[in-house]
């Protein structure tokens, strides 16, 4: 019998709104007691004291590029990148080469070898085109956790009101990608000073804004659910604020880098901070921050995006939009939401954990006994500059290489099996309690390690 | 060596290795430019109109988009200042076999060569240049986002003709949205003191425009009537097609500029227009060619101000240069 016994931690579960020093015992794989203090003979002990315990991440918006682009990230490079930044389950998107629209498909994802948890997202269109839709029941039943042809928006109106239907017969949400092409255009950054002042193509906010209204109203007529992938704007926040206000079965989320870079990051052309939607203003910024807070937006995900650096090596409009981040969804989290006080450590838990699990129906996002051991240990206060080399991706288009984040994942437990850890996150066998509690609690750990 | 051509080195406000734009160019810079090419203009007039000041630097003149006239301007410029010069156009460079913009510019640097002058369609594609050569880099226009020559040019020619440009009143009419011109002649014009208003359909006007610290008009009778200069652009006959505009006709209507609207002018004011001209659409034949036109004053100082700037550049670069060669010397003793 496996066990892990983490001692003296933080206990932060917000699926049972827990907040306290509590020891976890993993056995098989599952967690096994959460007490004031357990002592547990054969297992292995780890000193967590200083440390937070929680639900092992979610990132319900990853693009793993298998198959297709190897070179850029595989199914085993994400998750090992994942691991090393706390998160122990993915939903991947299926933009990749071939797109993921068939049994089979779906099938490799799912059952790819992985140190983490991989949940396939499946088209919601043939090759991604907007036109006739996917098998979703036999997709669904292959382990499809939701459809999208996120990369691109489903323009056909008519497609997205039949997709929301048969979506919600086979139980699954609808993730959708709203941006309307004609309003976009090829435009490669926010309409406004940012935009005007560096003479990029501009792309308004409201090609973002006229869709999530197109889809709330489709999610409304229908009744089915739909979930808005990677929201950026104050008005898409509004809608679907008003939109939940009226009873409409929808949920959302936003990225990383959309509560906490503006649109005045493409003044230096930089090809890191070129994404789609593109970095926005810093009242839409204000405005995620807002409906992270109060309950609007339910996820946060990092919509990693792997591309190679010969693709980013070039001119800012000639560039791939995108960027990684999987590994920094923590500590930018930390350091942009929770050190000015926007949301507590745990809320910003609830977002990364437990709210992506809800939507996607997995059962994952808590550690209640009898829960899947999928656990991270984080260190929450440590200030630290992520470095090139820092990354496990096999991408390396961060626009977070050099600026200063707040703490990180330093354990990572999948099924109770270590996916990562910090090298100097001492392990002693269980001799007893050292009877120094707290000791620890400014425990410094070498974090560029 | 270079030498100093009478300008007193304390009168010399310039560190800069390349010139991207004019965003953040300070009012002394641009002084130092028109000062300086105030002499190379003086110099134009003489029978030898060629200075032996760059002998043995090298000047590339990468153009990836068409362009006659700057690109004339520019070769010009460097021949007078005795620098050898290679040509680089996209249509017939190795850019069609999918070079990439890197990889172009490390081989033309590899050729050892001091200088590149840049045309490209890409915002920022200069700025990506500065950051992967060593060499200097000269923006000749980066899609629509800056064309520092001729904003310089275009300033040049103001002072020249309604004196200092602090205080003064500066029209500029068109497309704004496109308009590299603008966006450079708004911040060399700001930073001297001048007061600029940007005049053009709301379809061609970009996104919060007064954020550059500009007026912004669509009626154009109200925003030349009291204006010193009034800078008039090329309309694109393509923008048609993106919605931007019904039909050139109304585009002409609206704000071209032809006698009857003249008549609106201060009668000191001047008319300048950056070329090439859609005679009777942006201004009519009788304008462009007329006593208040200052256009082919632009054009001849354009070479003395790309003089000036390459000038100024090359001398940063060889201080640069010096030292490190100094630097060298202590080694090798």
């Amino acid at each position: 019998m496996k066990r892990v016994l983490l001692k003296g931690g933080r206990l932060i579960d917000p699926s049972t709104d827990t907040d306290e020093r509590l020891d976890v015992l993993v056995e098989d794989g599952r967690i096994a007691a959460r007490e004031h203090s357990v002592t547990a003979e054969d297992a292995r002990v780890i000193d967590v004291s200083g440390l937070v315990v929680a639900p092992g991440l979610v990132d319900m918006h990853v693009h793993f590029r298998d198959p297709g682009r190897e070179d850029e990230e595989t199914i085993l490079s994400g998750s090992t990148a994942a691991a090393h930044g706390g998160v122990t389950s993915v939903a991947t998107m299926p933009n990749t080469d071939p797109s993921i629209d068939t049994r089979s498909w779906v099938e490799y994802i799912a059952g790819h070898e992985s140190p983490i948890n991989v949940f396939p997202i499946a088209a919601i269109t043939m090759g991604r085109k907007g036109e006739s839709l996917t098998e979703m029941a036999e997709l669904a039943r292959a382990g499809a956790v939701g459809f999208s042809d996120d990369g691109s928006p489903v323009v056909d109106a008519n497609v997205m009101r039949r997709a929301l239907e048969y979506a919600s017969m086979v139980g699954r949400p609808v993730i959708a990608h709203c941006e309307d092409p004609a309003l976009a255009r090829d435009g490669v950054a926010n309409e406004g000073p940012a935009s005007t002042m560096s003479g990029l193509r501009p792309v308004p906010a409201a090609a973002e804004v006229t869709m999530v209204a197109r889809d709330i109203v489709l999610a409304k007529a229908t009744g089915a659910r739909l979930h808005i992938a990677h929201v950026s704007t104050a008005g898409a926040v509004d809608l679907v604020r008003r939109a939940k206000e009226d009873g409409v079965d929808v949920t959302c989320e936003t990225c990383p880098h959309y509560f906490s870079l503006t649109d005045n990051e493409v003044r230096t052309y930089d090809t890191n901070v070129r994404v789609n939607p593109p970095l926005r203003s810093e009242s839409d910024v204000r405005a995620i921050r807002e409906g992270l807070a109060d309950g609007t937006i339910d996820v946060i995900a990092s919509d990693h995006a792997p591309h190679s650096l010969e693709e980013k090596q070039v001119e800012f409009d000639a560039a791939p939009p995108g960027m990684i981040g999987v590994e920094t969804l923590l500590p930018v989290a930390l350091k942009y939401l929770v050190e000015p006080g926007h949301l507590s450590l745990g809320k910003t838990i609830e977002l990364l954990a437990c709210g992506p699990a809800g939507i996607l129906g997995i059962e994952r996002g808590t550690l209640t006994a009898g829960a899947a051991a999928d656990v991270v240990v984080l260190d929450p206060e440590r200030s630290w500059t992520p470095s090139r080399e820092w990354f496990r991706s096999k991408s390396k288009n961060s626009p977070f290489i050099g600026r200063e984040l707040r703490g990180r994942a330093v354990l990572t437990l999948v099924r109770g099996e270590v996916a990562f850890e910090h090298e100097d996150l001492a392990a002693t066998p269980d001799e007893g309690d050292s009877g120094e509690e707290g000791d620890r609690s400014a425990r410094q750990l070498p974090l560029h390690a | 060596m270079l030498f100093a051509l009478g300008l007193g080195e304390e009168q010399v406000h310039w560190t800069r290795k390349h010139l991207l734009g004019l965003e953040g160019v300070t009012r002394d810079e641009i002084l130092t430019v028109l000062d300086t090419a105030a002499i190379f203009r003086e110099i134009l007039e003489r029978p030898v109109k060629k200075v032996p000041t760059l002998r043995g630097v090298t000047i590339a003149n990468l153009f990836f988009e068409a362009s006659t006239r700057t690109r004339m301007s520019f070769e010009l410029a460097e021949k007078r200042l005795s620098a050898d010069t290679l040509n680089f156009s996209a249509s017939t460079s190795s850019v069609k076999k999918g070079e990439t913009l890197r990889d172009t510019a490390r081989n033309i640097e590899a050729m050892k060569v001091d200088m590149v002058v840049m045309r490209h369609g890409s915002p920022g594609a200069p700025h990506f240049l500065a950051d992967h050569l060593d060499a200097s880099i000269i923006n000749a226009g980066d899609g629509p986002h800056e064309h520092p020559t001729q904003a310089l040019l275009d300033i040049f020619t103001m002072r020249e003709k309604v004196g200092p440009l602090a205080g003064k009143r500066v029209t500029i009419v068109g497309d704004i949205l496109h308009s590299r011109v603008a966006r450079s002649d708004v911040w060399g014009l700001r930073a001297l003191g001048a007061e600029v208003t940007l005049c053009g359909p709301r379809t061609l006007m970009p996104a919060q425009a007064e954020s550059l610290g500009v007026a912004v008009e669509t009626d154009l009778v109200a925003a030349i009537r009291d204006a010193d200069v009034v800078n008039i652009l090329r309309i694109q006959k393509e923008r048609q097609s993106g919605s931007f505009l019904p039909t050139l006709r109304e585009y002409t209507e609206l704000f071209g500029l032809d006698a009857r609207r003249l008549a609106h002018l201060r009668p000191d004011a001047i008319v300048m227009h950056p070329g090439p001209i859609n005679r009777g659409v942006e201004l009519s034949p009788d304008v462009a060619d007329g006593e208040r036109s200052v256009i082919l004053d632009q054009v001849t100082n354009g070479v003395a101000v790309r003089m000036a700037v390459i000038y100024l550049v090359s001398r940063v670069r060889a201080t640069e240069q010096a030292e490190d060669s100094q630097l060298l010397e202590g080694v090798s003793v």
